[in-house]
């Protein structure tokens, strides 16, 4: 059934021989991928090679300097305006949560609907708080992050990316900040969450994760994709040695 | 004994007595005790020597004999009513924002109302002090109470509060003390007239109200990406803060009036407060750059990524959070102008240590009383500044519920 729709699906992102230079350091060398609706892709890979910055590059947190990414039909340029609608439309979870200290886990969620999409506040709160319960702690409403661990804290996050209705989801390894044991509770709601129908583009080494929910991995090194395809086939027969040895280095333990 | 049974027979240790505390923490060892003993001997010789000069020796008739002057200079006697009036107003917010604000504002509430009541009856043969007056002070005092069951109500709010607090020092400064040309009621009193206490206020509480949002958009204009921005913020914070206060306070007074167009001329006090405002200004906005750098770059990040716009991303994520940080530098930025009103002095205008000044020339038998007129002085400077640096404490602690 999945998969059928997924054919159906249209593209919603899709990038073009996108280029970074972090002053002459060339973070991206010409990346290319075409995402479609409802689709989760895992992008993972070793540090340095430019995975983090290729989904910064989506939602405009990092300028590309060549090539082409449209997102939703907008194509990111200098125009201001375009950078708000795709901002709109993409919800983005950071490695370090980055929540907002100085306000509760209420406030955090409603903020942006409120000012950014001009909700009442009444609606906000109520829809906030369906997030909460989609991800497990309607209790903490009240809360301050600094009272929660860091599970709590990345699921807060998650509802406060939700809150704005999104239709893409980033994730820039949303468990790697995290203790052991809390990992479990924030890929269950991402699962959930990719069962739900959300585009999703996830940076993560969770190979549990992407087995689950993945449709396509994108192994990058160097600023470059070094091979992608489904889950399947990475795992059972990927093509090329570099990411046979990245795998091997990962799941070994 | 089961290991529950034994987790349960543990207390924690009793707090010490007072007389093991004092074995513990002035007598633990022979140094220590030599440390207790020389101090003990010489508080004992310090306090009571300064007790018997200030109860015998020291003659304070300077400052009981024209107290008047020390609260409002030469304000004209028979307009009293308007720094009255303007009392009266104070007095009452203090109150509401000690019911609003509680534990922040209560000290200094129920300081202010001691003191007043203190004044209503103190033992004085002056002048000043008429029946009348005293009453006034008396009403003020028990005013305090009546804006503290105000501020408790439920339509009173810290906002509300605040706008009239506003409200009332606009009145106060540009309407009631001022006044109007050719009127009966409110003749204008010149601001020449105006000193002492009710002058120290004005220059402290404007210099405050007005350098803080100054100050705030310099250091914001300092990390701005426009460059004209930028640079002025730069340009205008490094040139200010290279110059002393006493430079500014004279170029304000003095050049400034050289440049101006004579019917242009802007009130000698209103040049001085300009002068404090723009000094202030470039330290308070050294304070915040100092916050704004300690907000890691992923919360800005976090609200781009939600949408938020520019200016949204500084008031709501940014600013608060910078400010807090900041909180303890910037109350010691407003004490030290608080204490820096007094440079006026060089300027020709008459605040608390102008009047003070004033006093002892004015009187051929004052001349060496120096030594209790400035105690005096001294002394109000030290209230308010350490009710400023209380509340600033307690903010404080109060603001660390969210901390991460």
């Amino acid at each position: 059934m999945r998969e059928e729709s997924k054919e159906r699906g249209t593209t919603i992102i899709s990038c073009k021989d996108v280029h970074k230079w972090f002053g002459g350091f060339h973070a991206l060398k010409g990346v290319s991928m075409d995402v479609k609706k409802g689709e989760v892709i895992v992008i993972f890979g070793p540090s340095g090679s430019g995975k983090s910055t290729f989904i910064r590059t989506i939602n405009r947190l990092e300028e590309h300097q060549r090539g082409q990414i449209i997102v939703d039909n907008v194509e990111l340029s200098h125009d201001v305006r375009n950078v708000e609608k795709v901002r709109m439309e993409t919800g983005m979870v950071f490695q370090q949560f980055n929540l907002f200290p100085h306000l509760t886990v209420m406030q955090n969620i409603t903020l942006a609907p409120i000012w950014v999409r001009k909700w009442p506040k009444d609606k906000a709160e109520q829809e906030g708080l369906k997030l909460l319960e989609r991800v497990g702690i309607p209790e903490q409403a009240d809360k301050f992050p600094g009272q929660l661990s860091g599970g709590q804290q990345q699921r807060v996050a998650i509802a406060r990316a939700l809150a704005m209705q999104p239709k893409i989801m980033l994730f820039d390894e949303p468990t790697s900040a995290l203790d052991p044991e809390m990992i479990k509770e924030v890929l269950d709601a991402m699962i959930l969450l990719a069962k739900s129908g959300m585009t999703m583009l996830v940076v993560t080494h969770e190979m549990g994760f992407a087995r689950a929910v993945a449709d396509r991995m994108y192994f990058f090194d160097q600023g470059q994709i070094v091979e992608s395809g489904t889950p399947d086939e990475i795992f059972k027969s990927p093509r090329e040695e570099r990411t046979k040895l990245f795998l091997s280095q990962i799941l070994s333990h | 004994m089961t290991m529950t049974e034994q987790a349960k027979s543990i207390q924690p240790p009793l707090p010490l007595g007072p007389i093991a505390w004092v074995r513990k923490n002035l007598f633990s060892d022979w140094f220590n005790a030599i440390l207790t003993l020389v101090s003990i001997i010489f508080l004992y010789f310090a306090v009571t020597a300064f007790a018997r000069w200030a109860l015998f020796s020291a003659d304070w008739r300077p400052v009981t004999g024209t107290p008047m002057l020390f609260l409002v200079g030469q304000y004209p006697r028979e307009q009293l009513w308007r720094p009255g009036l303007s009392l009266l107003f104070s007095t009452f917010l203090i109150g509401v924002s000690w019911g609003v604000w509680e534990r922040y504002v209560k000290a200094f509430a129920i300081f202010i109302a001691i003191t007043l009541g203190i004044f209503a009856i103190l033992p004085l043969k002056t002048a000043d002090l008429t029946p009348a007056v005293r009453a006034f002070f008396l009403f003020n005092s028990l005013l305090i109470y009546a804006g503290y069951r105000v501020g408790h109500t439920r339509w009173m709010s810290g906002m509300k509060t605040s706008l009239l607090w506003l409200f009332v020092s606009i009145v106060i400064t540009l309407v009631l003390l001022p006044g109007y040309e050719n009127s009966k009621i409110m003749p204008s009193v010149a601001t020449t007239a105006w000193g002492g206490l009710l002058m120290t206020l004005l220059l402290a509480v404007g210099g405050i109200v007005l350098s803080f949002p100054i100050g705030v958009l310099l250091a914001l204009g300092r990390r701005s990406s426009l460059p004209v921005v930028k640079i002025f913020s730069v340009f205008f914070i490094e040139t200010i803060r290279g110059v002393p206060l006493v430079t500014i306070l004279f170029m304000f007074s003095v050049i400034l009036a050289l440049f101006l167009p004579a019917e242009s001329r802007i009130d000698r006090i209103l040049r001085a407060l300009m002068g404090m405002v723009i000094f202030s200004a470039a330290y308070t906005a050294e304070n915040v750059r100092g916050g704004l750098q300690a907000i890691p770059e992923g919360q800005e990040e976090a609200a781009r990524a939600l949408g938020l716009s520019g200016f949204q991303i500084t008031w709501f994520i940014v600013l608060p959070q910078a400010l807090r940080l900041v909180i303890p530098n910037i109350v010691g930025q407003f004490i030290a102008l608080f204490k820096d009103t007094t440079l006026v002095v060089i300027v020709g205008i008459n605040d608390l240590l102008g009047i003070g000044n004033a006093v002892l020339n004015l009187n051929p038998e004052f001349v060496r009383l120096q030594m209790e007129v400035y105690l005096f002085i001294a002394v109000i400077f030290w209230i308010f500044s350490y009710f400023l640096s209380y509340a600033s404490l307690k903010l404080e602690k109060a603001l660390g519920v969210g901390e991460r």
